[in-house]
């Protein structure tokens, strides 16, 4: 058995360009892709901060005379008559905001009283172009501009309004653990399924189309052994790609989220037991899985078809992955665990939201394991099948 | 003399889909390959098995060499039957054919370490054994070369080498000259003989009478699945030439004149 796995580790890592684009690639890939998706992102949504925003006002009243003090607005009076032609350049993108106030601003202010007022209160109009981010920009502080005035004129009370104090009582903590656990177990799942993919189908179905597999075969090592031996060190492989896929997400996600979540995200709130956990589940996942995908591929007579018959369960197993960013987290009756792909994705969930129970971790790399031995037998079985192997 | 390999009452019968009946022109289900057939081989001979495409000669080999089970029969080889003790017939064995390849990735010297542990050879052993062969077949300037860079008849020849590494007294070879250059199948044939020399039992299967008449003691003519002779290369050469021998047999069997 261990001349098994020599084997194929000699045939993985003597192949440098398999070992880059199976290990080393997934992982550099997802960080830089989510890396500059994060920025693009940024600069989809962020205008520069040092923007000055041009913005047209018609009767501006002298109690918001304070907008043009507003180091990042640029505030230029116009008439009534320039409002058309203002419309369409902010239309086309040219100007950023055009804000219209009634005539006599201030005196209808002051004589309107929401509670006993017949008419409709004085109405401010803005014109702005969402699809232009600057002109977005402009309007949403114009807005909150205007709304801190119209809260100042009648204030009663204040909610949450010392800003030095913390109101959100969820840590910081708890909120990446309540991101991180939506997100990655999903992600996880799928590089490890495709991590896995990459490799047990070559080296199984592989094998079989190339006639490499019948020269074992009438050598005296035992079905088992041969079985048990791909198992292993296909899993240890397909380890090293989730793995290095993981990591790539891990310091990818901060800086995708950039600063659009405050970023207070860090995986750094993650001890090293939580890795610890992590691992052990997705050894165990990547074990069930390589042995899926083994007797799939022994069962195909090609590589290519042994890809097309793992396809569903890919499907399967990203939907179980979906699944874990809805819901309450991760349930908690241990017999759910017994299920295949659904317990590690939800020991994930689990674990990024610090709620994992520890029997419930048990069970899934317990049955896990049970798994693929029921597998590697099975395997055992179809390497020993004339039918399977020779037609 | 000591009987090495005896073959009693073997048959396989495969299934045939649908596709394959109406090839065959036939409406039955299954086919026949191989028959009842009962043979043995002595130490130190080569035993032939002759026969057209079809014949089952293939199939026979494969059920001798453990990669398929026969439906009923048993053949025992050096004291392990292919039924109940697959994995000694295994270890006693040369099994090779076309359709075993090796991985193309590794080197001959790889190859040879790896099949040598697969059998259980100790690495003294093995090494002596590698030299030795490597130096006969001229591979070890090629020792650290990849298989997939070796020319088709350095790749027989490694073929050949590495289902040598546990040092097998019965050598089951399908077709051995099959789609080699003259010069390769020279190099086999001679190995053949070699090996014959040196005390070991070799059956070989063929349709190609001048290699049956160059290197084999003993000959089974198979037609369709079933053995139709089974005598010395003297004997069946006694009258006339093996190839008119054996298409007197052919119509015998066939019931038809070709």
């Amino acid at each position: 058995m261990i001349t098994i796995m020599k084997k194929e580790f000699a045939r993985f890592f003597g192949d440098k360009r398999m070992v880059f684009s199976t290990v080393l690639l997934p992982g550099l890939m997802i960080y830089v892709l989510y890396s500059f998706m994060g920025s693009a992102i940024a600069d989809q949504f962020m205008t520069a901060a040092d923007h000055v925003y041009e913005i047209h006002t018609v009767n501006l009243p002298d109690s918001l005379a304070s907008l043009k003090s507003q180091q990042d607005l640029e505030v230029i009076e116009a008439d009534l008559a320039d409002v058309e032609p203002l419309k369409s350049q902010i239309e086309a993108q040219e100007t950023e905001l055009l804000v219209v106030f009634p005539e006599g601003f201030d005196e209808k202010v002051a004589a309107y009283d929401s509670l006993t007022s017949q008419e409709t209160a004085p109405l401010v109009e803005i014109y702005y172009n969402s699809v232009f981010t600057e002109s977005g920009t402009a309007y949403d502080t114009v807005c909150g501009i205007l709304e801190q005035y119209e809260t100042s004129m009648a204030n009663k009370f204040d909610v949450n309004a010392d800003a030095a104090k913390r109101y959100d009582m969820a840590t910081e903590r708890e909120m990446t653990g309540q991101f991180f656990s939506m997100l990655l177990p999903m992600l996880l799942m799928s590089f490890l399924f495709s991590a896995c993919l990459s490799i047990a189908p070559e080296s199984i179905a592989g094998e079989k189309e190339r006639g490499t597999i019948a020269t074992l075969l009438v050598t005296p090592v035992k079905r088992s052994e041969l079985a048990t031996g791909k198992i292993l060190s296909l899993s240890v492989i397909g380890l090293l790609g989730g793995v290095s896929s993981f990591i790539g997400t891990m310091l990818a996600i901060p800086k995708m989220l950039g600063g659009a979540a405050g970023g207070s995200m860090d995986a750094g709130v993650y001890g090293g037991m939580d890795y610890v956990m992590t691992l052990l589940v997705i050894l165990s996942t990547v074990l069930v899985i390589i042995g899926v995908i083994s007797i799939l591929s022994g069962f195909a007579k090609s590589v290519k078809e042994a890809g097309a018959l793992a396809t569903p369960l890919m499907i399967i197993v990203m939907v179980v992955g979906v699944m874990s960013m809805f819901g309450d987290g991760a349930p908690s009756a241990t017999y759910l665990y017994l299920i295949p792909f659904y317990n590690s994705v939800q020991c994930l969930n689990g674990i990024f939201s610090f709620s994992a129970l520890p029997v419930n971790l048990a069970v899934t790399i317990g049955c896990n394991i049970a798994y693929t031995m029921i597998m590697a037998a099975l395997l055992a079985k179809i390497f020993d099948s004339e039918k399977i192997m020779y037609i | 003399m000591e009987e090495m390999l005896k073959a009693q009452e073997l048959s396989k019968t495969f299934k045939l889909s649908k596709k394959q009946q109406k090839l065959e022109k036939t409406t039955t289900k299954t086919k026949t390959a191989v028959d009842r057939l009962s043979f043995s081989a002595y130490r130190g001979e080569v035993f032939g098995l002759l026969g057209p495409n079809g014949a089952g000669k293939t199939t026979t080999l494969r059920m001798l060499a453990t990669l398929i089970r026969p439906d009923t029969g048993d053949a025992v080889i050096e004291g392990s039957s292919i039924i109940t003790d697959p994995n000694g017939v295994r270890s006693k064995i040369a099994f090779l054919t076309s359709e075993l390849k090796l991985e193309e990735f590794f080197t001959p010297d790889y190859l040879f370490d790896f099949f040598s542990e697969l059998h259980g050879v100790a690495p003294a052993e093995r090494d002596e054994r590698k030299r030795r062969l490597f130096g006969r077949f001229g591979i070890s300037d090629f020792a650290g070369v990849k298989v997939a860079n070796l020319s088709t008849g350095m790749k027989q020849k490694v073929s050949l080498v590495i289902s040598m590494v546990h040092d097998p007294q019965t050598i089951i070879f399908d077709e051995p000259t099959n789609g080699l250059d003259v010069i390769t199948a020279r190099v086999v044939t001679d190995f053949l003989q070699e090996l014959k020399a040196e005390g070991r039992t070799i059956i070989v299967s063929t349709h190609i009478f001048s290699l049956i008449e160059k290197i084999c003691d003993r000959v089974g003519i198979i037609v369709s699945g079933k053995m139709a002779v089974c005598d010395t290369l003297e004997n069946l050469t006694a009258e006339k030439s093996l190839e008119d021998k054996f298409f007197d047999i052919y119509a015998e069997m066939e019931g038809k004149v070709l």
